[in-house]
């Protein structure tokens, strides 16, 4: 029905799959003034952690709870587990709070991942909403260490603010770059801002890509993603190669709880990436 | 045969998730550890034999006590606060001997039967997953000094455990959480360590309640597979007797443990009797016929709307569901700040809280939450497990407060709704 990810299921860490393994802070870092960038080390001492971008880890602050958070890191740096975080709830308050040094907990790597393979050949276009970057870099990282492999590739941000955009830096080093394209815009310019303006679908119309031989993959709001595959479909790109990232309440992530349930799938497990014609009916119901 | 009505005061505690999951925590078990005893009976257990054997009601002791000495606690049926429920039996005399249950929409109630039938009711508010699938069960510990945190797992070692007095519909639902737990690609130790260890002395159905509608299901009321033992109890004027059938290798080890003799015709067609008596006495009935297309394809029912202006979401449907496996995690410290633990308990789709994601519940209707719990249970869950997830044990009805008939609510939606096309159903078997 859904990817069939046994495989990555078999490499999840740690002795059953409810209970996390330790890890400590090597460093955090601040990305915006809600968004930071954690730094995990096992506490075990070194050892590989390989996951597929796209997939996520249950991330549990000592005594507080546990929150299901992509991995935002690169896939070839298997050292170390990097995640960027928005703090929004008392989990991800407390993740902030750690020092380097200070312990945590991960389960993981969980999900399914964006489909780096099936898109070589083809021209990718990445559309991210706000903290849906963090998600989506990892996947970036391993087609530019392959760049030969893909056709154009465009990577369309969307951010409320200035102040909001994350990988600031890295991104513009990317815009540097002549086999890249970025796109950044704001939704609202306040500050010096001398960039674009308006919701990341106005990005679509003018990106350059062939609408037939595409890979889109995006992640953001829910409805940002809804509007941007219109947009897609709109210049010609079907849907079976449309990838979206799905967020929903995990307490378990293996598929036991039944909280992250769409429909069918388990977010969990049969997601967070999802191809779009499989779950398009869906999409437009309210609350499922 | 059912002449007195007892107890009015069961029922009907709209308090929803917390209470309904106290009550199915069962107390006062002893540990009983035998690990070189320890045997997988599942699904794929021997298909049972053509033989049947007999052995009289008041051997019945003989049994549990050939169950104890095999290092089993033993628990079925008893009669506590006006209802059946389920908790470890001494001897057979804790059974509800004598007893019967009435039945309807929101509605329990203990009758007296004018026999001293031992199995002569129907399902009551408690099921098998309380000891399968624990209501509330701690995960692991963890530990925090100046410079180290240490999660301890749980170290989880379930006491063999007997049931006594499983249901044909019963049946069917440990084998779904079966597939819940043991067959999704991962695989729940608990769940596993705990299925390893149960005995199951499966009971045909006598009496069927008024919300029971396992034969539309394709789940009862006769017993199938998965079964060590299964009892088909013979209440006659002048004699009171079991017919048996053993389903696994352990069933007749334990059957060859107890007096009993080869069934003749006679006791064999009463027994058939009984069953196919039962079948004819269902209470109600589901229409399943392309139930999974009919449901994916009806998000936007105006039904859904009715049944939210009717149910309280409680969530008690969920609790006494005997499929419903989904759980909730909670994270507790002590005052201390060193020590904190991580608790799974029973959760329940019909809480906002169960869909919450930072900034809302993805369903904060009451609308939303039924539509959920039904149609996943009747149509996302074929998807999921290969199999519905309801066995029509008719618990949800009962149980439910206000009465809300979950054969009703897919009548309502079938008859005002033309059946689907085949494609619709096609085209959602993908998402």
């Amino acid at each position: 029905m859904f990817t069939n990810n046994t495989e990555v299921m078999a490499a999840a860490l740690g002795p059953g799959p409810m209970v996390p393994a330790v890890f400590r802070v090597q460093r955090t870092k601040k990305e915006t003034s809600d968004t930071f960038t954690m730094e995990l080390l096992p506490e075990e001492g070194p050892q590989e952690f390989a996951f597929a971008p796209g997939q996520f880890n249950m991330l549990y602050a000592f005594g507080v709870g546990e929150v299901p958070i992509s991995i935002s890191g690169d896939p070839a740096r298997r050292s170390v587990v990097v995640h960027t975080t928005r703090d929004v709830g008392p989990v991800t308050s407390a993740l902030r709070r750690l020092k380097p040094g200070e312990g945590l907990g991960i389960r993981g790597p969980y999900g399914t991942g964006w489909p780096a393979a099936e898109a070589r050949g083809a021209d990718v276009v990445i559309a991210a909403g706000g903290i849906g970057l963090a998600p989506l870099r990892p996947v970036l990282y391993q087609i530019l260490a392959a760049r030969q492999h893909y056709g154009k590739v465009v990577l369309l941000y969307g951010t409320r603010t200035p102040a909001d955009i994350l990988f600031r830096r890295e991104l513009e080093q990317w815009r540097s770059r002549f086999d890249l394209e970025v796109c950044v815009t704001v939704d609202r310019a306040v500050g010096s801002w001398a960039g674009m303006v308006g919701v990341v679908t106005k990005l679509i119309p003018r990106a350059p890509f062939d609408p037939h031989s595409t890979i889109a993959m995006i992640c953001g709001p829910e409805v940002m993603m809804r509007f941007t595959v219109q947009e897609l479909e709109g210049r010609g790109v079907a849907t079976e190669n449309i990838y979206v990232s799905l967020e929903r309440n995990m307490k378990c992530a293996v598929s036991f709880c039944g909280h992250c349930q769409f429909g069918p799938a388990f977010v969990c497990k049969d997601g967070p990436v999802f191809r779009y014609d499989r779950i398009q009916p869906l999409m437009a119901v309210r609350e499922v | 045969m059912v002449n007195r009505v007892v107890r009015k005061n069961v029922r009907r505690r709209p308090g929803g998730v917390a209470q309904t999951a106290a009550f199915a925590v069962c107390g006062r078990f002893g540990l009983v550890r035998n690990p070189a005893a320890r045997r997988l009976i599942m699904s794929d257990s021997d298909p049972p034999g053509e033989e049947r054997f007999v052995f009289e009601c008041d051997q019945l002791d003989l049994l549990l006590a050939a169950l104890k000495k095999h290092g089993y606690r033993v628990v079925g049926p008893t009669v506590r606060e006006g209802a059946i429920v389920y908790d470890e039996l001494r001897s057979a005399a804790d059974l509800p001997v004598g007893w019967s249950d009435e039945q309807e929409g929101g509605r329990y109630r203990l009758l007296k039967r004018s026999d001293r039938a031992h199995f002569g009711y129907a399902v009551g508010p408690h099921s098998w997953k309380q000891f399968l699938h624990p209501p509330v069960r701690r995960l692991w510990q963890a530990s925090r000094t100046q410079d180290r945190l240490e999660i301890v797992p749980e170290k989880d070692d379930p006491p063999k455990t007997a049931f006594l007095g499983v249901r044909a519909c019963e049946l069917h639902a440990i084998q779904i959480q079966d597939k819940v737990f043991l067959r999704g690609g991962y695989s729940d130790p608990s769940y596993k360590a705990r299925r390893e260890n149960a005995f199951i002395v499966a009971v045909n159905c006598g009496h069927a309640a008024g919300t029971c509608f396992c034969v539309s299901m394709q789940c009862g009321p006769k017993v199938g597979a998965g079964f060590d033992l299964a009892l088909t109890e013979v209440v006659e004027e002048t004699r009171h007797y079991f017919v048996v059938q053993a389903g696994s290798e352990a069933g007749r080890q334990i059957l060859g443990e107890i007096p009993h003799r080869e069934a003749d015709v006679s006791e064999r067609t009463a027994a058939e009797r009984i069953v196919s008596r039962t079948a004819e006495q269902m209470g109600r009935a589901m229409d399943t016929t392309e139930i999974k297309s009919l449901l994916y394809s009806n998000y936007e029912h105006p039904r859904w709307e009715s049944v939210a202006a009717r149910c309280l979401t409680c969530g008690n449907c969920t609790m006494v569901c005997p499929t419903c496996f989904c759980t909730t995690v909670e994270d507790v410290t002590d005052l201390s700040g060193k020590h904190a633990e991580r608790w799974q308990k029973w959760d329940s789709c019909f809480t906002t809280s169960f869909s919450y994601i930072h900034g809302g519940s993805v369903r904060p209707s009451g609308y939303a939450r039924y539509r959920q719990w039904m149609t996943h249970k009747l149509a996302a869950w074929i998807d999921q497990f290969g199999t519905s997830g309801c066995v029509g044990c008719g618990r949800c009805i009962t149980w439910c407060p206000v009465g809300i008939d979950i054969t009703e609510e897919v009548q309502a939606i079938r008859s005002a709704a033309p059946l689907p096309a085949r494609e619709n159903e096609e085209n959602h078997g993908n998402a």
